[in-house]
C-alpha cells in the first residue's frame, strides 16, 4: 500500500470523493507553492498535483502555460520540484503528492535517477502528459522499482483498445480528461463524461479522477457525483494571476476555492 | 572521394526504417498525450492504406506534374564551380516548384490524404512561412478551411509570406507564447488539433512530430531524391559523390538523402545553422551541439539546458530556427551514415550573394547554408567529382531581411 491507495480507500469508507487541486510548482516561487500546498491540504485537498514547469507545455491552455513561464523564470526545475516535495514532507507525511509534467526533463535527468530521487523525497505518483503506454515500459519499470504510481490520462476519444492499454499500466488513479482540448478551456457535457466514466469502469477498478475545465464548486460537485476524484487546476492558477501583487491574498483565494469545492463535493456524496 | 574528417561514412544495407511503431533506433516514436492518440492512430491507418493505393498515387503524381511543375531540373552550376575550383556543383532546383520551395511536395500529399479522410479544416505551423504558404495553397485549391500558426517574431521577419498566406484565404494566427518562433507555433497547432480533432487535419511541414509524420513527410519528399538519382545518371553517367542539404527539421535533406542511403559511394552532408557560431550558444544546430531528448512527439537530438528545458535558438534563417530535428537524421548521425556540419549566418549570407551574382539564382537563406557548405567541400575535391546541392527554396521571401541587415531601405 502507499499514500495514494490508502487515501482512496479511506475516502471510499466514508463515502467521499477525492479533491485534487493542481498548482504549478514555483509559480511564482518555491516558498509560495510550499505554503499553498499546506494551505490546500488544510482546506480540504485529499491529494495535491504539482505541475512541473516545462518550456513547451503542448497540452496546456494559456493559464497553465503562463504559470509554467513564471515558474521557469523564477528558476524552478525538475530537481527543484523534488526538493520542494521534500520540504513539504517535513510537515505533511500524509497527503499524497503527484507530479504532472512533460517527458523531456525526466529524459534529461534519467529515468532511474528521477524515480529514485522523487521517491526518496516523498512523491507518490507521476503523470507524464506526453508518454503514452506504448513508450512507457522502461519508465514504468523505474517507477515500480521505487514505489511510484504511474498515473495515465484517458480521453473522450479513447476507444476500448486504448483504455485496455492504459489500465494495464496505470496505478494510483486514472486521470480522465473531460473535454477535447487543452487544460482550462472550453466546457463539457456532464452526461458525456458520465457515460465515458461508466465505460472505463468496465475495464478497471482504479479510481477515476476527472479534470480539464472544472472551474467552480458547482461543477466540482456535479463531477463528484460521477467520478471518484475531481482535479482543479487552471481555476486555482487564476487566483494567483488575479492577485499577482499580493501573495497572501492569492493564497487566501486558493484556500477559499478549495474549501468551497470541498463543501460542494461533500454535500452530494 | 570527398575528404571526410570523421572518416568514411558507414555502409548501410537493407535500410527499412522506421519500425512499425515509428522508431529509428532509439529515435522517433510516438510521444503525445492520450488526447491525441486516437487521431494519430486514424491518420496512421489512412496513411498506410493510401500510400499503397494506385489511385491515390496516380492523383499525387498528376498533381506533382501539372500543379507543382515536377520534375524539377538539375542545373550544373558551372560558373560557380569554376570560381570556387574543385568539384562540379549541381543544383536540384526545388526553388522552381510552385510556391518556391520543396514544401509543396508534402502539403500536396497530405492534403489529398486529408480529403480522403473526410477532414474539412487544415491547420499548419510555419517558421519561414514556406510551409504555411504551401499549405494555404493546397487548401485553397481543394476548398478547405486553413489556419496557420506562426510565431509573432517570425511574422515580423517574413511579412511577404504572411501576406501571401492571407491572399490565399488562410487565417494566420500569431503565436506569442514562449520564444514566439517555430517551436511555439508547433505547440499551438498541437493545441488546436486536440481541440478540433473531429474536423481537423494537421499538416506538419517537416520530418518531425509523432509517428507517422516523420515517415510520411519523408515519403512525400523522397520524390526529390528519386528524380535526382535518375537525372544525375542521365547528366553525368554516374551517381554524385556527395549530397548536400540544409537541415532545420530536415525534410528537404531526408527527401534528397533517402533514395541514396544504400549507395556507399555517395556521401551525405546535412548542414545545420550555426547562427553566430556553435561556440556562442546562439545557433540552431542540435545534431552538432545538442543531445537526445523528447519534444513534439518524438525522441531526437534537441537543444535544451541541463534540466531539459528547451532553449531558444538562433539563425538568420527562420526556416532553420528550430531546437529539434527529424528523428531519422539523429539515427543517420549515430550510425555514421550521414555527416552533420554547420554554417554560420555570415557564411550563408556570403553564399547567398555568390550564387545570386555568379549564377543568377537567388537562393533562400535556408538553402544558402547548403550552398555555403558545398563551396567549402568542393575545394577539397577533384574537378571530376560532383556535388549535388538541394536548392530547397528561392530567396525572394528573404530579400527584405537581407536588405535590412545591410542597411538598405526598400
Amino acid at each position: 500500500m502507499n499514500r495514494l491507495d490508502d487515501c482512496f480507500k479511506a475516502l471510499k469508507k466514508v463515502g467521499k470523493k477525492a479533491l485534487i487541486p493542481f498548482v504549478t510548482a514555483g509559480d511564482p516561487n518555491a516558498d509560495f507553492t510550499l505554503s499553498c500546498m499546506h494551505a490546500m491540504a488544510k482546506s480540504g485537498a485529499d491529494i495535491i498535483e504539482l505541475g512541473v514547469p516545462f518550456s513547451d507545455p503542448m497540452a496546456d491552455g494559456p493559464v497553465i502555460q503562463k504559470a509554467s513561464e513564471r515558474a521557469l523564470k523564477g528558476g524552478m526545475t525538475l530537481r527543484g520540484v523534488i526538493a520542494l516535495v521534500k520540504r513539504f514532507r517535513q510537515q505533511d507525511k500524509q497527503t499524497p503528492v503527484v507530479l504532472m509534467g512533460y517527458l523531456n526533463p525526466i529524459e534529461f535527468m534519467g529515468y532511474e535517477a528521477f524515480a529514485a530521487s522523487a521517491s526518496e523525497a516523498g512523491v507518490d505518483g507521476v503523470l507524464t502528459v506526453d508518454i503514452p503506454p506504448e513508450e512507457s515500459a522502461e519508465l514504468v519499470a523505474a517507477y515500480e522499482k521505487h514505489g511510484i504510481s504511474p498515473v495515465f490520462l484517458l480521453a473522450p476519444t479513447s476507444l476500448p483498445h486504448r483504455i485496455k492499454k492504459v489500465v494495464a499500466l496505470a496505478k494510483g488513479y486514472i486521470y480522465y480528461v473531460s473535454l477535447k482540448g487543452v487544460t482550462g478551456t472550453g466546457s463539457f457535457d456532464l452526461d458525456d463524461v458520465a457515460n465515458k466514466i461508466e465505460e472505463i469502469k468496465q475495464f478497471t477498478s482504479l479510481p477515476l479522477a476527472v479534470g480539464f475545465g472544472v472551474k467552480n464548486a458547482d461543477l466540482a460537485a456535479n463531477i463528484a457525483k460521477i467520478g471518484d476524484a475531481v482535479v482543479v487546476g487552471s481555476a486555482l492558477i487564476d487566483c494567483i494571476t488575479a492577485n499577482a501583487d499580493d501573495y497572501e491574498q492569492a493564497q487566501a483565494a486558493i484556500s477559499s476555492l478549495v474549501n468551497d469545492m470541498r463543501i460542494g463535493m461533500d454535500a452530494v456524496s | 572521394m570527398p575528404i571526410n574528417k570523421q572518416g568514411k561514412q558507414s555502409k548501410v544495407t537493407n535500410y527499412q526504417l522506421p519500425d512499425e511503431k515509428g522508431h529509428f533506433g532509439p529515435y522517433g516514436g510516438l510521444f503525445v498525450a492520450e488526447t491525441l492518440m486516437e487521431s494519430i492512430e486514424e491518420l496512421n491507418q489512412a496513411y498506410t492504406q493510401y500510400i499503397k493505393d494506385p489511385e491515390f498515387l496516380a492523383e499525387l503524381d498528376a498533381d506533382l506534374h501539372d500543379y507543382v511543375g515536377r520534375p524539377s531540373p538539375i542545373y550544373h552550376a558551372a560558373r560557380l564551380s569554376r570560381e570556387i575550383g574543385g568539384a562540379q556543383i549541381y543544383l536540384k532546383r526545388e526553388d522552381l516548384n510552385h510556391t518556391g520551395a520543396h514544401k509543396i511536395n508534402n502539403t500536396i500529399g497530405q492534403a489529398l490524404l486529408a480529403k480522403r479522410m473526410g477532414k474539412t479544416r487544415i491547420i499548419a505551423e510555419t517558421g519561414a512561412g514556406q510551409h504555411g504558404v504551401a499549405t494555404a495553397t493546397v487548401a485553397a485549391r481543394l476548398g478547405l478551411e486553413c489556419v496557420v500558426y506562426m510565431g509573432a517574431e517570425d511574422i515580423q521577419r517574413q511579412s511577404p509570406n504572411v501576406y501571401r498566406m492571407r491572399l490565399l484565404g488562410a487565417t494566420v494566427v500569431p503565436v506569442t507564447s514562449g520564444s514566439q518562433t517555430l517551436k511555439d507555433a508547433l505547440n499551438e497547432a498541437l493545441r488546436d488539433w486536440v481541440t478540433n480533432i473531429d474536423t481537423t487535419y494537421y499538416i506538419i511541414g517537416t520530418v518531425a512530430g509523432p509517428h507517422p509524420y516523420p515517415a510520411m513527410v519523408r515519403d512525400f519528399q523522397t520524390i526529390i531524391g528519386r528524380e535526382s538519382r535518375q537525372q544525375m545518371l542521365q547528366k553525368t553517367g554516374r551517381l554524385p559523390d556527395a549530397l548536400v542539404a540544409c537541415v532545420g527539421g530536415g525534410s528537404n535533406a531526408i527527401g534528397l538523402f533517402h533514395p541514396f542511403i544504400e549507395d556507399e559511394s555517395v556521401s551525405l552532408y546535412g548542414v545545420e545553422a550555426a547562427g553566430l557560431g556553435v561556440e556562442t550558444g546562439q545557433h540552431s544546430a542540435p545534431l552538432c551541439a545538442g543531445k537526445p531528448g523528447v519534444l513534439h512527439g518524438n525522441r531526437t537530438y534537441l537543444m535544451a539546458d541541463e534540466d531539459g528545458e528547451i532553449i531558444e535558438t538562433h539563425s538568420i534563417s527562420a526556416g532553420l530556427d528550430y531546437p529539434g530535428v527529424g528523428p531519422e537524421h539523429s539515427w543517420l548521425k549515430d550510425i555514421g551514415r550521414a555527416e552533420y556540419v554547420n554554417i554560420k549566418d555570415d557564411e550563408a549570407l556570403a553564399a547567398f550573394h555568390q550564387l545570386t551574382r555568379v549564377e543568377g539564382i537567388i537562393p533562400a537563406l535556408e538553402s544558402s547554408h547548403a550552398v555555403a557548405y558545398a563551396t567549402k567541400l568542393a575545394t577539397q575535391m577533384d574537378s571530376e567529382q560532383t556535388i549535388l546541392v538541394n536548392l530547397s527554396g528561392r530567396g525572394d521571401k528573404d530579400i527584405f531581411t537581407i536588405a535590412k541587415l545591410e542597411g538598405i531601405e526598400l
